[in-house]
């Protein structure tokens, strides 16, 4: 056996020495137990990996990765990401930040981020609250929230995190929730190995300012009903037995919840996910009320090149077509004369 | 002497000519005349020429503004002469005005027994009267106190293009290079330099660039043939006495985007310039754009914030990050300048500074975001300010901004304007070898690691970026523990963090050049003291009163933080403190506050430059007639 072998690292080992300062119950814990492990299993380099956030709670995250970390400024998370992987392509970037952060304060460079296709990680924590500044209504809180900041209830529509990352050109969507820790590092995998901006969020619970927001689609006792794992070739199907899957309702053009019968999905019309289809992911990505069950795992996936192999190949371009032509030419060039 | 020997040798011609040491043009013209174009060919011209220069480009804030109104003027000025220029000039010798509008608006500063120029081809009522004009003002006496020039340029421009296949609306067009060429005789200019460019700009089109070069050699024959007024056979300026050397023109865009490359290629580092558009500073873009093959990456952000977090994710991870914006943008970028000086990283962040408050007057010059800059961010937050005075200075204030943000680690704020950043004058080429380099060295050592170890001296923290083994690291806005790096809201350590960030920033004052005074006496009366574009007009003011036997003293501030060690004794040393500022007084504030000095202010802010008599009258008040 070869001794020099570097031992592989552990979850463990991507843990930093600092206490994490979440509240105690805090889905944050979750995630970044997920994350951890993520690391190990991929044997992230953590000299190359860095860590960007905004604000808020989630965007504590970076402190607790042995990895680099930039702990910025409220929402701006991805522009300071993007900076860090124009500089350094060869960087593993990721983005961490809340609902707060990322669709409101943020939004703008959350959108620009995606579209652009720069090679980055984003995760949006979604807890639909404000919790750091003590759980005012965020703008995915759903209508009627009762928060010090809206006493009498929230009266504006909440926005759908992965239906706003598909209407800025998102081509990676995923959905995980805190505390699957068997589904969350395989969602974290995806996004890693997809090459371009990977958009993917995760239901936070947030014990203190919105606990138990999410418990219809994730206590035990639903999630079978209200949960429909996203895979790729794979039959849409969902319920305690898969006895129930998704079909499109060819009159309304809208997905509707089929029982699969005795001949199998394919014949009760249940959609196979096909993870490439932009179609299929809005409506997927969509799925939010009651009627319909909630889709967990990689509902988009299809790359295109990203933002900073572009700016890599027009600097190879320029310095392709400038022949060697360094600043002293540049000074030299067009109209000069002599001064005796 | 033969009429051969005039056509031989065009220096006969010289001695009819009417001798001048330095003379203003003003190009006026529509929008869509090609004033700013016109203007830049006759520069190019005059440079070659060997007159020393200075110019000022003026356009409106539209891009097209409704075509014969005064507020779609757009106008170029240039003063050049047979010795050193300072400014672009206060009144004109020689001003074209390619319509009614152009007359209306610039008409007040030409000199009385100056040379009008018009195009009567566009001197028609619907005209007059979207000028104001209820008149012919060519008939009514208004132009009797110039020598005119009356022509109808249009349909002289139109027959000298009709051999040409052009449509009638591009050969209209031609009428800036008819005017141009008439200007060109007037100056006893050379062509050549134009119809090369006008072939090379037009290289697809062939017609067009024929047609051009008809109309300016049309334009010149006309003013060779035509009978001017007072028997005027053109103007002669001699070549200026410049140092020798290989020189070329330059405007302070360009010059800045040359020395911030040059800066980072001392520093040996690659620069991700982030920036979002916004007059008058996108042009900065526009330079740096073309410079990718040096290591520049330029990347047009969502908006002004953006811009900022791009470059500083690009310092932390070892490229230098440069932010640019104007007065409105650059109080957008202020909460993440506050991070990269709380970080300390490097940042350059350049202000082409623009009329103010709010939106203000974009295309206009002031200089007052000086407050902004020393002061304009949450908490105490010092770092580096810089001022550049004109456009060649620009290089080397680009090259000191990079060495003090790349030593210091921390954002260096760097003050330009309008008048700079479009203003043209001759350069003399520097030789790139000259200057020292002022490598970076990133941090590798792990032992005792933590981000913020300090240097003894400089004070500065290392630099260690992504990608560096066993130096994993977090840093963030918030305050950190003097001794580990860490996240700590302990009192003692907040005071102690706050005073060595602002001891860092002070001591860069070890590290900067004395002030020395630009002109006048050491110690004495009176002393003007300016920052940024004033430059040209304070000197030639003072150079002007002390050749009338006032012994005045120029001093000129570039760093504007921390300022000169030596600046507040200097300033004590003289009996009265003049500071002309294009803001309603903010250095003058600062000096105050740092020295106590009793200065006593004057302050422009039209959105024009300072004229060289607006500061002598001043100054004569001071001291006396």
């Amino acid at each position: 056996m070869n001794d020099l072998a570097p031992a592989k690292r552990t979850a463990k080992d991507f843990a930093t020495d600092q206490e994490v300062r979440w509240c105690p119950g805090c889905g944050d814990y979750a995630i970044l137990r997920a994350m951890q492990k993520t690391l190990a299993d991929i044997e992230a380099d953590p000299a190359n990996t860095v860590f960007v956030s905004g604000i808020g709670c989630a965007a504590r995250f970076p402190y607790y990765i042995e990895t680099y970390g930039f702990h910025t400024i409220h929402g701006r998370a991805p522009a300071f990401a993007t900076g860090v992987k124009l500089a350094n392509p060869e960087l593993d970037v990721w983005v961490v930040g809340g609902d707060g952060d990322m669709l409101s304060i943020g939004g703008n460079h959350l959108m620009h981020v995606i579209r652009r296709n720069v090679d980055v990680q984003v995760l949006l924590f979604n807890n639909e609250i404000y919790g750091l500044t003590k759980g005012q209504a965020s703008p995915t809180s759903r209508a009627g929230t009762r928060s010090p900041s809206t006493p009498l209830g929230s009266i504006d529509s909440p926005v759908s995190a992965c239906v706003y990352a598909m209407g800025a050109g998102a081509r990676f969507i995923a959905r995980g929730i805190d505390n699957q820790q068997k589904v969350l590092p395989d969602i974290f995998k995806r996004a890693h190995a997809h090459k371009g901006a990977s958009f993917v969020e995760i239901l936070q619970n947030c014990i203190v300012y919105n606990d138990g927001v999410f418990a219809n689609v994730t206590e035990k006792s639903v999630a079978a009903e209200r949960q429909v794992v996203c895979t790729h070739g794979a039959p849409l199907v969902f319920g305690a037995d898969g006895n129930k899957g998704l079909a499109l309702d060819s009159a309304t053009l809208q997905l509707k919840v089929v029982d699969v019968g005795s001949d199998g999905p394919a014949a009760a019309g249940v959609l196979v996910h096909d993870e490439t289809n932009p179609v299929l992911a809005g409506m997927l990505a969509a799925m939010q009320d009651d009627v319909l069950p909630v889709a967990i795992g990689v509902i988009y996936c299809d790359p295109k090149p990203s933002y900073d192999e572009g700016m890599a190949h027009l600097k190879a371009e320029a310095k392709n077509r400038a022949g060697g032509a360094d600043l002293k030419d540049l000074l030299h060039h067009g109209h000069t004369w002599t001064v005796e | 002497m033969t009429n051969m020997d005039q056509v031989l040798n065009p220096e006969h011609a010289v001695s009819q000519r009417e001798e001048l040491d330095a003379a203003v043009v003003r190009f006026a013209g529509d929008s869509g005349d090609g004033m700013q174009l016109t203007g830049g060919q006759f520069t190019q011209a005059t440079a070659l020429a060997g007159n020393d220069l200075s110019t000022f480009p003026d356009f409106p804030a539209e891009i097209r503004a409704p075509v014969g109104t005064t507020f779609g003027v757009s106008s170029f000025q240039i003063n050049f002469g047979a010795r050193r220029i300072m400014t672009a000039g206060d009144n004109f010798d020689v001003l074209v005005a390619m319509n009614p509008a152009a007359l209306k608006v610039e008409l007040t500063r030409l000199r009385k027994g100056g040379l009008l120029i018009v195009d009567t081809g566009t001197f028609n009522e619907r005209n007059f009267a979207k000028a104001g004009f209820s008149v012919n003002p060519l008939e009514d006496g208004t132009v009797a106190p110039y020598r005119v020039v009356a022509m109808d340029i249009s349909a002289m421009t139109m027959e000298a293009v009709k051999d040409f296949d052009v449509s009638k609306k591009e050969a209209l067009r031609c009428k800036n290079m008819w005017a141009l060429g008439f200007v060109y005789w007037l100056f006893g200019r050379s062509r050549q330099a134009t119809q090369a460019w006008l072939t090379g700009k037009f290289a697809s089109n062939p017609d067009i660039a024929d047609a051009n070069i008809a109309a300016m050699n049309a334009g010149h024959a006309m003013a060779e043939t035509a009978e001017l007024p007072d028997g005027l056979k053109g103007f002669h300026v001699a070549p200026a006495d410049i140092p020798a050397g290989l020189y070329r023109t330059v405007t302070g865009t360009e010059a800045l985007a040359w020395g911030l490359a040059n800066g980072a290629e001392l520093a040996a580092l690659e620069i991700l310039f982030a920036s979002y558009p916004i007059t008058p500073a996108s042009p900065l873009l526009h330079s740096l754009a073309k410079l990718q093959h040096l290591g520049i990456s330029t990347f047009q952000a969502e908006d002004e914030i953006a811009a900022a977090c791009a470059a500083i994710g690009a310092s932390f991870a070892g490229t230098l990050g440069i932010t640019s914006s104007s007065g409105p943008g650059i109080a957008l970028k202020g909460e993440a300048i506050g991070l990269a000086l709380s970080c300390e990283l490097p940042l350059v962040i350049v202000n082409s500074q623009r009329g103010g408050p709010s939106t203000g007057l974009p295309t206009k010059t002031e200089q007052s975001d000086l407050y902004q800059a020393v002061y304009g961010r949450n908490g105490d937050s010092p770092l580096v300010v810089l001022a550049t005075r004109s456009a060649a200075d620009c290089f080397e204030v680009g090259i000191e901004a990079v060495r003090l943000a790349t030593k210091y680690m921390t954002p260096v704020m760097l003050l330009t304007d309008g008048y700079i950043a479009n203003a043209a004058e001759p350069w003399r080429i520097p030789d790139l070898d000259s200057y020292v380099p002022f490598p970076v060295s990133f941090h590798t050592d792990t032992e005792g690691f933590q981000p913020f170890l300090r240097d003894d001296d400089t004070l500065a923290r290392v630099w260690a970026i992504p990608g560096t083994p066993d130096l994993m690291h977090r840093i963030g806005g918030i305050e950190r523990d003097y001794d580990t790096g860490h996240i700590s809201y302990d009192p003692d350590n907040h005071q102690r963090m706050t005073k060595v960030r602002a001891a860092k920033i002070d001591g860069i004052a070890d590290d900067i050049p004395p002030q020395t005074v630009e002109l006048g006496p050491e110690t004495g009366k009176l002393a003007v003291v300016g920052w940024g574009s004033t430059y040209g007009p304070i000197n030639r003011a003072v150079d002007n009163v002390n050749a009338q036997g006032k012994d005045v003293a120029h001093i000129h501030i570039r760093n504007i933080w921390p300022l000169p060690k030596n600046l507040g004794d200097l300033l004590a040393g003289y009996e009265r403190v003049l500071i002309p500022e294009m803001n309603n007084g903010q250095l003058i504030t600062l000096l105050r506050a740092e020295y106590l000095v009793d200065a006593q202010g004057l302050n422009k802010i039209s959105g024009q430059p300072f004229k060289i008599t607006e500061i002598e009258d001043a100054i004569l008040e001071i001291v006396g007639e």
